[in-house]
């Protein structure tokens, strides 16, 4: 049965994978858009950072205001999101050998994808949805607005399905057998998190599409943030557990690496599945509407049963790459393996440098944040950004970058354009994230609100004096924001040139390295980008 | 590896490293799970706020009974829109003895009134809004609360500091949002 795809397959020269053609191609269309995606979402960023900068204060407020929905949306939604479908499918069919089952299907899900994610930013960029990503009601955005998120939603959703479906017929008809790789695996506790979360959006977007529509009356506002969070939180969940198989693929392919032990690593995945979903009540920790009981419960135990899985993560992957290094022969002392480790690869230092920001920036500003007394300070302060600037750009947002790195020779087989620019790149980027997030955090502990045009209050009735150290925490903030654009640019530009203009590597039709089914891993060359 | 397949038999033992960190995490988790609940029991800023269903209109109507049974004096403030300059009046309210329930009310873009509070006093301060999403933000104490229209929050509180602070909005509200803020008054018992 299977042999009748045969002639749609490549093998590739480095991993030993083999690729199923059409699959491949959706691949590049869902990467590609991805970036565009990035790179839209990054000029917006350094124009609202330049703005946040008092001493610049460079948009009008109303542009300000615009361009920081545009900010919100293209990156946490639509970069994040192209970028884990391609992602859906080299985990379905590449690391399993396997074919797609309808490609057809995976294109009308692209295209949904496509279509709602031009209509919403073309309502936004007409000055039809100045609502902010969050559009909490009352404010209320041109129905085609909430549109372009369902059909972009529906698009998401079938592609899950897509996934489930390809893994079906993978054991089916026999591309695979025993247990999922644990990337795979990963990416399907992925997908189960995106399926429970779409749910989630769909029963909060569908009403208020309507009440846009004037169909119904009004939309309450606390139902709307408790579902909205349902939604937006969880669908963090999913850009955690995409990001930590992404840790461990690049882990193998950099050094070598292998899970020391699969049931540990496993079960923390099973951890997200179980627990973090349920925390997203962190989010209205100073809400009227909940019980403080239920907020309480919701946010400690249920979070932190999360944490420990992402506890376990930073355990065993670092452990896996010494274990490797080790094995290598870089027996010296208690850290050569660190030492010698490759990092001039830019997709090892991109997942090495995630890995420290996520674990220490990120798990420390949320642990502290989640708590209900300490959140009484920080909610909607400039803070919280300074948080998740850490999580969903110095840890999944860098991580995506990382392994592109590696998608670019493998998936595209071009060969990287600016070598050089691209080892600085993972550096760049994330010393310039992690200025900008220390400048948020330390202006939010001073009270600076987050998405606000003005914070020397020029046209309001009392000017707040902002104290002078809260200014030049401002300040760092646009610092940091040019650095990581700069890197951010880099990134945009290798990846494209490469895309498009990079050199050829040949299709390796030969099977130069084992098959992936059973056999010795360790003779699976590193490839050095 | 990561990527392929892993041997058929995978369930295995953790090794005594595994072991020992797996319980470091579970010592945090409890720890950290145990800590917000004790502070609510323990300690004396806890966002443990009571909060009722109240329409817009209820609201209001209180708040307006509220400020004219307890105004003291109107301040007058400026405001700048681009060129022109309006002046705007703003009653300033200073609950009268025996009257513990304080309004506050937000809509775009103001918040109505300024309130003049005494030091060591209690008071039940009341929180709403007529239309979009806000926030409340004191200033500098960086103390926040989400203000919902249909939403009645309350903050039971004892100022213990003399002086004037500022609410700033916090809470997206379309285009006037940096401009919404709003001041609260401090005085010692004498004065
Ligand atoms: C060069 C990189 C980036 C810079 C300089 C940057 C800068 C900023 C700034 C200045 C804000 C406004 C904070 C405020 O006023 O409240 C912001 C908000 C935000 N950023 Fe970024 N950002 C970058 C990358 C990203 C990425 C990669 C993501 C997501 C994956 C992201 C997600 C967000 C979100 C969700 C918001 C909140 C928008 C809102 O409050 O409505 N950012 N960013
Ligand atoms: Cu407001
Ligand atoms: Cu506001």
């Amino acid at each position: 049965m299977a042999s009748n795809y045969a002639s749609e397959f490549r093998t590739c020269g480095t991993t030993g994978l083999k690729v199923h053609l059409p699959a491949e191609r959706l691949f590049y269309v869902n990467a590609v858009t991805a970036v565009v995606a990035l790179l839209v979402g990054g000029i917006m960023a350094i124009l609202i950072a330049l703005t946040r900068w008092p001493a610049v204060h460079l948009l009008p407020a109303d542009l300000f205001y615009r361009f920081l929905t545009a900010h919100g949306l293209n990156m946490l939604v639509f970069w994040i999101v192209f970028f884990e479908m391609a992602g859906l499918l080299f985990a379905s069919t590449a690391v399993l050998g396997s074919r797609l089952p309808a490609p057809w299907f995976g294109w009308l899900n692209f295209c949904l994808m496509l279509v709602g994610a031009l209509i919403t930013n073309y309502m936004v960029f007409m000055g039809q949805a100045d609502v902010l990503f969050t559009s909490y009601p009352p404010l209320k955005a041109h129905p085609h607005y909430y549109l372009g998120i369902i059909l972009f939603a529906v698009g998401t959703l079938l592609a899950c399905f897509h996934f489930m479906a390809t893994l079906v017929i993978a054991k089916k008809e026999g591309y695979h057998k025993g247990s999922y790789p644990l990337f795979t695996f990963g990416i399907l506790i992925a997908v189960i998190l995106a399926i429970f979360t779409l749910l989630m959006g769909a029963a909060t977007y569908l009403p208020t599409w309507l009440w846009a529509m004037g169909l119904i009356d009004g939309i309450n506002p606390a139902m709307y943030r408790l579902g909205f969070w349902g939604f937006g939180h969880s669908a963090q969940q999913i850009n955690l557990a995409a990001m930590v198989s992404i840790w461990y693929l690049i882990g193998t392919l950099s050094v070598g690496a292998v899970p020391i032990n699969e049931k540990f690593s496993r079960g923390a995945f099973l951890l997200y599945l179980l627990g973090i979903n349920v925390a997203s009540v962190h989010h209205l920790l100073v809400d009227p509407g909940l019980s403080a009981t239920y907020r309480i419960f919701n946010t400690s135990y249920i979070l932190y049963a999360a944490t420990i899985g992402s506890m376990i993560h930073a355990f065993s992957i670092p452990a896996a790459i010494e274990v490797a290094q080790r094995a290598k022969g870089f027996t010296n002392g208690m850290f050569e393996w660190l030492t010698k480790a490759p990092w001039g690869n830019p997709a090892f230092a991109g997942m090495a440098l995630s890995i420290v920001i996520f674990g220490f920036g990120g798990g420390v500003t949320g642990v502290t944040q989640g708590v209900e007394q300490i959140n009484i300070m920080s909610h909607n302060t400039l803070r919280i950004p300074g948080h998740f600037h850490v999580t969903v750009v110095g840890g999944t947002t860098l991580a995506f970058m990382a392994l592109t790195f590696y998608v670019l020779p493998l998936v595209m087989r071009r060969e990287l354009i600016g070598k050089s620019f691209a080892k600085y790149q993972p550096w760049i980027f994330a010393i310039g994230i992690c200025i900008m997030s220390t400048g948020m955090s330390f202006a939010g502990i001073l009270g600076v609100p987050r998405r606000h045009y003005d914070v020397t209050f020029s046209s309001a009735i009392f000017q707040v004096p902002f104290s002078a150290t809260a200014t030049t925490m401002l300040g760092l903030l646009g610092l940091g924001a040019i650095i990581a654009f700069t890197g951010l640019l880099i990134f945009c530009l290798i990846a494209a040139l490469t895309a498009f203009f990079g050199k050829r590597i040949p299709p390796n039709m030969e099977l130069h390295h084992p098959p992936h089914i059973g056999e010795d891993s360790a003779s699976v060359a590193p490839a050095q980008a | 590896m990561s990527v392929f397949v892993p041997e058929k038999y995978w369930w295995k033992p953790l090794g005594p490293d595994e072991r020992l960190w797996l319980w470091v995490c579970v010592a945090t988790a409890v720890v950290l799970s145990l800590m917000m609940p004790l502070y609510n029991l323990l300690g004396h800023q806890n966002p443990s706020h009571e909060s009722y269903q109240i329409t817009p209109e209820k609201f209001n109507e209180l708040t307006e009974k509220f400020v004219s049974e307890n105004t003291v004096r109107e301040e007058i403030v400026k405001q700048k829109f681009g060129a022109t300059e309006i002046e705007k009046k703003i009653p300033v309210v200073r609950p009268a003895l025996g009257v513990k329930d304080v309004y506050l009310r937000a809509r775009a873009w103001e918040f109505y009134p300024i309130l003049e509070l005494e030091e060591g006093r209690e008071y039940r301060v009341h929180m709403s809004s007529m239309d979009y999403q806000h926030g409340f933000s004191l200033q500098p104490q960086n103390i926040n609360f989400q203000i919902l229209a249909g939403y009645d929050l309350v903050v039971t509180l004892v100022p213990r500091e003399s002086g004037e602070f500022y609410v700033i909005c916090n809470e997206y509200c379309a285009i006037g949002h940096h401009t919404m803020i709003g001041k609260i008054i401090v005085k010692n018992k004498e004065e």
